[in-house]
């Protein structure tokens, strides 16, 4: 197993190997999944939308719905407004969502069409609605696709009436349906009254009944997404995926918002919990005492497992940054931090955590890759591996034990329906992490020493 | 309303008017009517097809275990390309396998507004210093063919420089109409560049190519296995589990087996033009269809230990499978199949499926051309449209050092009329009256034709498999295979029968109605009852 990866390190300024990242446009996609009645459209050559519906069905076993401009060679070189105006009235006559997201590839950018224009020359039935985002795939990551989304519904929806609506957003970052469902029900469980931005519970994890539906009940709606310029208030979750919409919401309609790390481990669920029973003025609910008593119960009956151990995580920043702050709290060391996804904000966050939590020899860096990661570890090797499927080749060929969290896990099913958020979602990072390293444990000891009560 | 009409019914005048040609119920299979196809998909509805890179790297250069393939572009393509399709790979000799990693240029916005091609050398000089390969291969995305970037003239550069092979291949996504194009750049180059430029000798008596066999969750080991059993020297294979290495060498073979014949026939008959060398079409999916296909390959070298061998093999794996086979038989007998891949599975798994007693109710492809589904014949009166014409056509001509004839015109004629040599039928003679062919299938209808055919199982990609589940039916991934296989050969008959087996009577199904639900009708009877 990636057998040719040297121990040598050499710096690379022109070639990729083994990316912790993918392109702009599937994150667009999913955005766009998380608003109801929604039909992702990929202005581009149909090569690219094909592509995420795949990589989406794969994460998330369900259906990824998207349609296309399908560029021909003629079409990259006069310009793809016919093909889309084309393509819109398709979608609408034989898909029937309510609104349209639009998002260009890298092709579509390249040629410089301009979809402002496009969608004003277009036919739109009466009481549909069709909006834009521009992602560039040679820029940012998914990650930024994701919130670019995010920013173009805000752009073309969001409205300010002048009376507040009570509400508070809450942009839930790049997380699983599991995760957004935690997120709602400690929301819900503090009395406030929110929409979540968007929100794919219910569409990427639809029950299965027998009778196929293109648009599943989940999904941020679009009054909603008209009143987040109502709210009183945002909670923009992960900086480095929900701040740029907010700021986009703050410029358009003067809501104003806090930024909060992703609500993973006990700090950052804390502060989650803290801003929505300031905003809500309420009290924390014993529920919610409790379930983080149980998580730190648990911390203390589990610490020996994992105490001093080391751990390389990667993957998309604001979840990485998330990971990275609850193994400090575990009190574990995490050796190496990486995202693939170009911001050196994220690498200043991950060096405050480690001091904060006086850990040294730690090691954090942005547009990373695997197989830099990889060489890394050859170099030094950790106790643990936490991130995206594609770190099982390392993890075999390094034989280090292995906990899959973030995107894309393709190669395990539930996943998606479980959060790693909250104190619900701590308990089961602490369950994915200590049995990870005690079943090595139990794999490697003599016979002699393996203990039935552990 | 027969069925193509209530599949076309809900369409706009403008949609229908394209799509109606390429839906097909047939009236009369030997004598089919004709099908519209490689065309344009139209814009906004949901296709299933992929571009021509995924077609190009993705299909025929990605197996190539010991070339370093640079994605040219930004990172997505080269990505989603990365470990996804399950064309599996073991180094050979030299301990090259590449199949594991994903080499891209990540081109960032100052590339694409001055330029790549700079970065694309840093990252060639970066792939020799760390892997030292034997030669590179560079695929170009959407955006490099725009601004302009010589590919080529940085592949020059690259044998120049650093003294290996390098190859590269202009296959940005927006080419053709579908991975279909991709398919043909990629033939076209290796013939170009790679076949003939090898001079290693076959080491036995008869050897063959395989030619559109991608080792997909291990087919081509499969299939590799009953033929060396046989006695037959594989010389290489395109491309699954198949090196660079290797290919140089397969204009020495005598003779080309063509498993998929939409991704590679170019190949073959570029061969045929210039070395001489024979194909035919084979068929190692299905057990008849395996047995069909030894015996022609026997009947083309006419040689009686040949014959012998092959019919012993055929035999022995006959008896090994015969229990495991018809057990799963009398499970699925009688169940419709709905089968939609990409451009050869479709016909190919009608054959299995027909071991298995199931019958296929409705077909189709999505990128496959008219020749895939009516048959070779009807090559001269396809006719060139704008997006075809910008693929090269290549014209070889006879290699006066290597070429040389197995067959003697008389000899070959004679052949030709008993078996499938150099000939294709195609998918929709081997379908039933009453069936439906439909060409580019997309979202809406493969709803509408599980409403209409109620099968039993449905076969076809990711991209659809979870809205087939939901509607109620199961759907195997024949491209992939759900991560199982081989389905090849006599073996793969097997496990393929488990896994459609498996996915029909798994007790999940039973569970889809929760029993409130009919509660009210279960109430009403208890009480007539009384
Ligand atoms: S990198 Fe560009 S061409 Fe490739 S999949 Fe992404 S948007 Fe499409
Ligand atoms: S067998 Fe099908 S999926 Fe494979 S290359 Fe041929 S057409 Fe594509």
């Amino acid at each position: 197993m990636l057998d040719l990866t040297p121990k040598e390190i050499i710096e690379r300024k022109g070639l990729r190997i083994n990316p912790c990242k993918t392109c702009q446009p599937v994150g667009a996609v999913y955005a766009a999944l998380g608003v109801h009645k929604c039909m992702p459209h990929s202005h581009g050559s149909q090569g690219c939308v094909s592509f995420h519906r795949m990589f989406l069905s794969r994460h998330f076993k369900e259906p990824a719905i998207a349609s296309t401009s399908s560029f021909t060679e003629g079409t990259s070189v006069f310009g793809g407004g016919s093909n889309v105006k084309t393509a819109v009235k398709n979608v609408f006559d034989i898909y029937n969502p309510d609104i349209i997201a639009i998002h260009t590839t890298c092709l579509s950018e390249t040629i410089g069409d301009d979809l402002n224009t496009y969608i004003q020359q277009m036919e739109i039935p009466e009481g549909k609605i069709v909006v834009h985002s521009n992602t560039p795939s040679y820029a940012g990551s998914h990650i930024s696709g994701y919130f670019n989304m995010m920013s173009g519904f805000i752009k073309y929806l969001a409205k300010n009436t002048g009376e507040d609506n009570g509400k508070i957003g809450i942009f839930p970052g790049f997380t699983n349906p599991g995760d957004m469902r935690e997120m709602k029900k400690i929301a819900k469980l503090l009395g406030a009254d929110f929409t979540m931005f968007p929100d794919t519970s219910g569409v990427m994890d639809a029950p299965m009944t027998g009778n196929y539906e293109m648009y599943p009940k989940g999904g941020t709606t679009i009054p909603e997404i008209i009143g987040l310029g109502d709210c009183k208030k945002v909670l923009a979750l992960g900086e480095l995926t929900s701040m740029e919409p907010a700021m986009e919401l703050k410029r358009k309609c003067e809501v104003d918002f806090d930024c909060l790390p992703l609500p993973i481990g006990i700090e950052a669920t804390d502060a989650y919990v803290t801003a929505l029973s300031h905003f809500a003025k309420t009290e924390v609910p014993y529920a919610l005492e409790e379930e983080r008593g149980q998580l730190v119960d648990i911390m203390l009956d589990s610490h020996a497992y994992y105490d001093k151990k080391t751990v390389a995580i990667y993957g998309d920043p604001d979840t990485v940054l998330g990971i990275t702050s609850f193994v400090l709290e575990m009190g574990m060391i995490p050796k190496y931090v990486l995202t693939g996804t170009p911001n050196e904000k994220f690498t200043k966050k991950a060096n405050a955590l480690f001091e904060k939590f006086g850990v040294t020899d730690c090691k954090a860096k942005a547009s990373g890759d695997l197989f830099e990661l990889h060489q890394w570890i050859k170099n030094e090797p950790v106790d643990l591996l936490i991130g995206s499927s594609y770190g099982k080749q390392i993890a075999k060929a390094e034989d280090i034990p292995f906990v899959r969290a973030g995107f894309p896990v393709l190669d395990r099913y539930v996943h998606s329906y479980m959060p790693i958020v909250g104190y619900k979602g701590a308990i089961r990072l602490v369950e994915l992490i200590s049995n990870a390293l005690m079943d090595r444990q139990d794999r490697d000891c003599a016979d002699e020493d393996m203990e039935l009560v552990m | 309303m027969d069925k193509r009409t209530k599949i076309l019914d809900n369409y706009s005048a403008r949609v229908f008017k394209n799509r109606k040609d390429h839906i097909v119920e047939l009236e009369d299979a030997a004598d089919p009517q004709s099908i519209a196809a490689n065309s344009r998909a139209i814009p906004g509805v949901m296709t299933n097809r992929g571009c021509c890179y995924a077609g190009c790297k993705g299909v025929v250069l990605g197996p190539l275990k010991d070339v370093v393939t640079i994605t040219h572009g930004p990172i997505g393509c080269g990505f989603y390309t990365w470990g996804t399709r399950r064309n599996k790979a073991k180094a050979g000799d030299d301990g090259k396998n590449f199949i594991e990693y994903s080499f891209s240029t990540d081109m960032q916005e100052p590339d694409i507004v001055f330029g790549g091609e700079k970065k694309l050398k840093q990252a060639i000089t970066e792939a020799v210093e760390i892997f030292k390969p034997a030669c590179i291969m560079i695929c170009s995305t959407c955006p490099v063919g725009l601004i302009g970037d010589d590919i080529h003239a940085v592949a020059t550069w690259t044998e120049e420089t650093y003294k290996i092979k390098c190859v590269a291949y202009s296959c940005e996504g927006y080419k053709g109409v579908s991975q279909s194009a991709g398919h043909h750049i990629a033939n076209n180059s290796l013939m170009k560049y790679v076949i003939g430029t090898g001079d290693k000798a076959p080491t036995q008596k008869f050897s063959v190519n395989i030619l559109g066999e991608y080792n997909i969750g291990g087919d081509g080991w499969e299939t590799s296995r009953i033929l060396k059993r046989i006695g037959y020297e594989v010389i290489s294979v395109f491309t699954g589990d198949g090196s660079y290495e290797e290919i140089k060498n397969a204009h020495t073979a005598n003779l080309n087996l063509v498993q998929c014949h939409r991704s590679i026939n170019y190949i073959a008959e570029m061969m045929k033009t210039k070395y001489g060398i024979d194909w035919i079409k084979v068929n190692f999916i299905g057990v008849d269809e395996t047995v069909r296909s030894l015996r022609e390959m026997a009947a083309y070298f006419d040689d009686a230990d040949l014959t012998a061998r092959t019919e012993a093999v055929i035999a022995d794996e006959l008896a090994n499978i015969a229990d495991d086979m018809a057990y799963y038989k009398s499970k699925l007998q009688g169940k419709k199949a709905g089968l939609f891949c990409g451009g050869s599975r479709s016909h190919h798994y009608q054959n299995l499926l027909a071991d298995l007693g199931v019958e296929t109710v409705v077909a189709g492809y999505e990128f496959a051309h008219r020749d895939d589904y009516e048959g070779r014949e009807v090559i001269p009166t396809i006719k060139t449209d704008a997006d075809s014409k910008n693929i090269e056509e290549m014209t070889v001509t006879p290699d006066e050092k290597h070429f040389r004839l197995l067959l003697s015109k008389e000899k070959f004629e004679q052949l030709a009329k008993a078996i499938d040599l150099e000939a294709y039928a195609g998918m929709i003679k081997d379908m039933g009256n009453g069936t439906v062919v439909v060409d580019d299938f997309n979202h809406y209808e493969t709803e509408q034709l599980i409403e209409l055919f109620k099968p039993d199982v449905f076969y076809s990609g990711v991209k659809d498999k979870y809205v087939i589940q939901k509607i109620g039916v199961v759907s195997r991934q024949l491209h992939s295979y759900d991560y199982s296989g081989p389905y090849a050969g006599f073996k793969g008959a097997v496990n393929f029968a488990r896994d459609t087996t498996m996915g029909v009577s798994t007790p999940a199904w039973n569970y889809v109605t929760p029993p409130w639900r009919t509660v009210p009708t279960l109430e009403g009877k208890i009480g007539g009852e009384e």
